[in-house]
């Protein structure tokens, strides 16, 4: 199994350049087309399942506007 | 207070304690961001933040001041680095470094920074490349490269009249005083891994006194450009990076012992 993530898009900064769309490579990031920010863009969002929260979104965002989380899976998983 | 279940999942990445909450005015795709938050995320890591003084160019980097959250003050055109000089003299303790444009670094502020290399200043300098005057209008700069279109070369830029571009890092390289010269890109993500590393190496060049770095970042201007960001990207990597080469320039050989 593919580790799981999921990313939390900050709309304040998101301006919709789609660089994270185009850089995701599990191609499940797109533009939600459904609202606008207060500055009137579509915000990036997961459209699909199967983000593994690898976090290239986040390296190539220019407003660091995305923030990302990963699963913990069995072997992985720290004692807290 | 984490807003995620510790116990199930752990945080990749969030944005870093030295950017500031506002939101920037850069245009949607503009890597200049991707420089800000890289500087913010290296002093973060390093734990520079308290001791260090930006020192902001003109042109968009001028309001660096309000993204990013340490002391900052902002030079006249094209003098970031003689402030940095001054400032970093008057406070050896402090991590000084400009950040600086084409238009600023390569066209005014020419003598600047080629006097700050040569005379070895302990500082840093970062200079991004986007090929034009962004804030104005994309009007031509040292750097455009030839043929290029811009508002002020509408028939793009003949050699003949015009001249041809300067490639910054290659020239400050030959200097003595220089430490540290490199030129990374920011358009894919292994670039921006690399240019991280090249902030980092360059942060603790000046940590240990080995004198001056500067790192040249290849930039995207998708306004000026009339482009879409991805398709700038496709450019800058088709276009910008046959003629300004990736790679270090000049290291020290005490720098390249650093590793991180």
């Amino acid at each position: 199994m593919p580790p799981k993530g999921r990313i939390k898009v900050t709309e304040i900064y998101c301006k919709g350049c789609e660089l994270c769309v185009s850089a995701c490579p599990q191609n499940v990031l797109g533009l939600a087309n459904d609202h606008i920010t207060v500055k009137g863009y579509h915000p990036a969002t997961l459209i699909a399942e199967g983000c593994t929260g690898c976090g290239i979104c986040s390296i190539v965002c220019p407003e660091a506007a995305i923030t990302v989380y990963r699963e913990k899976t069995v072997t992985n998983r720290i004692p807290v | 207070m984490a807003d995620y279940d510790v116990e199930t999942e752990t945080l990749v990445y969030e944005r870093p304690d030295s950017l500031t909450d506002l939101s920037t005015h850069f245009c949607p795709g503009c890597t200049h961001g991707v420089a800000h938050r890289l500087i913010a995320e290296v002093l973060d890591e390093m734990n520079l933040r308290e001791k260090t003084i930006g020192v902001a160019s003109v042109g968009c980097s001028v309001f660096s001041y309000n993204y990013f959250d340490f002391d900052f003050i902002q030079a006249p055109h094209g003098r970031a680095p003689a402030m940095a000089t001054g400032i970093k003299r008057v406070l050896p303790d402090r991590t000084v470094f400009t950040y600086q444009g084409d238009g600023d670094m390569a066209s005014i502020g020419m003598g600047e920074i080629v006097h700050a290399a040569a005379r070895g200043e302990n500082i840093t300098v970062f200079f991004l490349n986007n090929t034009n005057y962004g804030m104005t209008g994309g009007q031509m700069a040292p750097t455009t490269l030839p043929g290029q279109k811009t508002s002020s070369s509408p028939n793009g830029r003949d050699v003949e009249s015009q001249g041809y571009p300067i490639r910054v890092a290659e020239m400050l390289a030959k200097l003595d005083g220089a430490s540290y010269v490199v030129r990374r890109s920011l358009d894919d993500p292994k670039n921006i891994r690399m240019a991280k590393k090249a902030i980092r190496t360059a942060f603790e060049v000046q940590q240990r006194g080995l004198g001056f770095s500067m790192i040249e970042l290849l930039s995207i201007c998708p306004t000026n450009w009339g482009m879409t960001p991805v398709s700038s990207i496709q450019w800058l990597q088709e276009k910008m990076i046959p003629y300004y080469p990736l790679g270090d320039y000049k290291v020290h050989p005490a720098i390249a012992e650093i590793k991180f």
